[in-house]
């Protein structure tokens, strides 16, 4: 276990290492110079305070140097300064990062709470006529686009019937009830899809499942349905689940930044977006960086839950 | 058995010899005038017959809005050229699912805007299965340091969220066409394509025709070439029938960022965002582009489990 343990961080390490230095290269190798966002473009006729914010900003030192030093830094907590505002990057990532973190969490519960019930139940009932219909509502959900069902939440939910605000975003600060309004749509949006890819999971594994020989020795003990479906049948029937869960926190991350977009949300996503539009490039490598590490690191987890829930695999590793 | 204690009169052929081809397609294929594909869409249930059609109409009228008589220009805004086009108009006989909020027909932006996807998506299923089909297979059969290398690449560049690599690397170049989101598209796609690639490539190479070419002297070249690329093609033309959908999606989320093909240039995505501005004064401009949408990736999902049960109910039928 430790060993496996050990393998995995190696891989996670190595992982963050290749992505941050690739993303670096990137921002250097395309075009769009970094003076850009440091001083305006009428201050750049003068060719020696240009030169002079270049050296501040060690932008003239060969890149490997200055990844270097950008990883050094990092190491110790420090990603850098905003070029745009100056300000620290670690401040301005930890007043956002509750945002986005809310936001997934939300998104990915509410999908379990309705996906395992109607995931184990289609399973259940395979073929019949009530599976066919959450069968076919789930490929359909599996079809619309994130900023589809987004547009339709806030045409008929705020829009419309008013019951919700269109855009912005209520701190947890500022009462319960006013940041639920505000996670609401936006986390509905992004679990329609999620519900879809959830159930279609649990529902051929509880199959697979239901088919066991010690399912039938529960039934012949005159179990009911309901508790040989949840107590006997759900958890050998998590596995693929719990795995699709972490593999699709990818998936949510770039969601996200669509649904803030979209909603107007001040999240990471939507930081990492106008980052990009000022060409920010201490804040781009920094949000880009984060996002990797906490998909990395969701994935080793996801291995180990993995473990957990299942003695087969710990006992084969 | 009869009364008189005689063996029963065979009034039909053992039911071995019934086994036997039951009408002449079946013994002389294609000889009934049906082709393999008329067979194949007769066996799709309905709902998959529709979603065919569905997208045979798309993929037409995509590749032939050129020759479509009557179809309008996807740019032209009729208010500002004075031809009597208003914005905003409903479904009349010159517009038939009406004009958006600048005049231009939004048909005819529905159909140019097809030929976006389709391209985005098709060039980039191609390019996964060309190059990730070649590298998996390299790695799947010669093994090795290279496969350590390139599979520890693949991992490494697969847990990079392609979403965002894509928004970064399409705003930093500033310059977005087709060709350059396609080349874009390509850094990301070949990953998993190469996956697959290696992993089939893994199971074919301890087959025993393998063993056999190598036996009869094949080199390991032609044997990749002529034994194992062919086998691994089926896996990835599989798997690609379930990334167009993810990649129709893809393009349209670009666009509806506004860092897919640029504006005027028709795409639903793009179509969807001016729109969306506009709900409350008029909805369609938004809400014909994500029916099409809706419409097609569905149709390719529909169509791909329909594809995969077959294939399945083959496997479990050998």
């Amino acid at each position: 276990m430790s060993k496996i343990l050990a393998i995995r961080l190696t891989r996670l390490v190595m992982t963050v290492i290749v992505v941050s230095f690739v993303t670096f290269v990137g921002t250097n190798v395309l075009p769009g110079d970094p003076v850009n966002a440091l001083i305006p473009i009428d201050a750049q006729q003068d060719r020696e305070f240009v030169e002079q914010i270049r050296e501040e900003w060690g932008l003239n030192d060969p890149i490997v140097v200055r990844y270097g030093r950008w990883l050094g830094d990092a190491v110790q907590g420090d990603l850098g300064r905003s070029l745009v505002t100056g300000q620290p990057v670690t401040d301005e990532i930890t007043h956002r990062l509750p945002i986005t973190l809310e936001l997934m969490a939300v998104a990915v519960g509410f999908s379990l709470l309705i996906a395992i019930p109607l995931g184990a139940f289609t399973g259940y009932r395979e073929g019949r006529r009530s599976d066919r219909l959450i069968s076919g509502l789930a490929q359909a959900g599996l079809s619309l686009p994130v900023f589809v069902t987004g547009l339709i939440l806030i045409y008929v939910f705020a829009l419309r019937l008013h019951w919700f605000p269109a855009v912005g975003w209520n701190r947890l600060s500022d009462g319960l009830g006013p940041n639920l309004k505000s996670v609401a749509l936006p986390a509905l949006s992004l679990a329609i899809t999620e519900i879809a890819v959830y159930t279609r999971v649990l529902r051929s594994d509880m199959i697979a499942t239901l088919k066991e020989d010690y399912i039938l020795s529960a039934r012949a003990k005159g179990l009911t349905d309901r508790f040989i479906l949840f107590r006997h049948g759900l958890r050998p029937s998590l596995l693929t689940l719990v795995t699709v869960v972490g593999l699709n926190i990818g998936f949510l991350i770039g969601g996200s930044l669509v649904i803030e977009y979209l909603f107007a949300i001040p999240g990471l996503g939507k930081r990492l977006f106008s980052a990009i539009q000022q060409r920010d490039f201490m804040m781009v490598q920094a949000i880009t960086v984060l996002i990797t590490v906490f998909y990395v690191i969701v994935n080793t987890a996801t291995d180990l839950v993995y473990m957990v829930v299942d003695p087969r695999i710990r006992r084969t590793n | 058995m009869s009364k008189l204690g005689l063996p029963p009169v065979i009034t039909r052929a053992p039911s071995m010899l019934r086994r036997g081809p039951r009408n002449a397609e079946q013994m002389f294929p294609g000889s009934s005038g049906k082709s393999w594909f008329g067979n194949l869409f007769g066996k799709m249930p309905w709902l998959t017959k529709l979603c065919f059609l569905w997208l045979i109409l798309v993929v037409l009228s995509a590749a032939l809005a050129d020759l479509i008589p009557g179809l309008a220009d996807p740019n032209y805004q009729g208010f500002v050229f004075g031809d009597g086009s208003k914005t905003n108009e409903g479904p009349t006989a010159s517009h038939w699912l009406g004009t958006d909020n600048v005049s231009r027909d939004i048909l005819a932006r529905l159909i140019y805007g097809a030929r976006v996807s389709l391209i985005f998506a098709f060039s980039l299923a191609a390019v996964g299965i060309i190059v990730g089909g070649t590298l998996g297979s390299i790695a799947g059969y010669f093994r090795g340091l290279l496969e350590t290398v390139l599979m520890a690449l693949v991992d490494t560049w697969l847990s990079f969220p392609a979403l965002i690599g894509l928004v970064f690397i399409t705003t930093m170049l500033g310059m977005r066409n087709l060709v350059v989101l396609v080349l874009v598209g390509a850094i990301f796609i070949w990953p998993s394509y190469t996956r697959i690639a290696r992993a089939t490539a893994l199971s074919v190479s301890g087959q025993a025709f393998v063993t056999a070419a190598r036996a009869i002297g094949t080199s390991r070249k032609r044997i990749l070439v002529r034994e194992i690329f062919p086998n691994v093609l089926p896996a990835l033309l599989a798997y690609s029938l379930v990334g167009l959908p993810v990649l129709i999606i893809l393009e349209s989320t670009l666009s509806f960022l506004g860092l897919g093909v640029e504006i005027p240039t028709a795409s639903w995505g793009g179509m969807i965002n001016q729109a969306r501005q506009d709900l409350l004064i008029n909805i369609w401009p938004a809400v014909w582009p994500a029916v099409t949408l809706f419409m097609t990736v569905y149709s390719f999902n529909n169509l791909a489990d329909w594809v995969r049960t077959q294939a399945a109910a083959r496997s479990a039928a050998i």
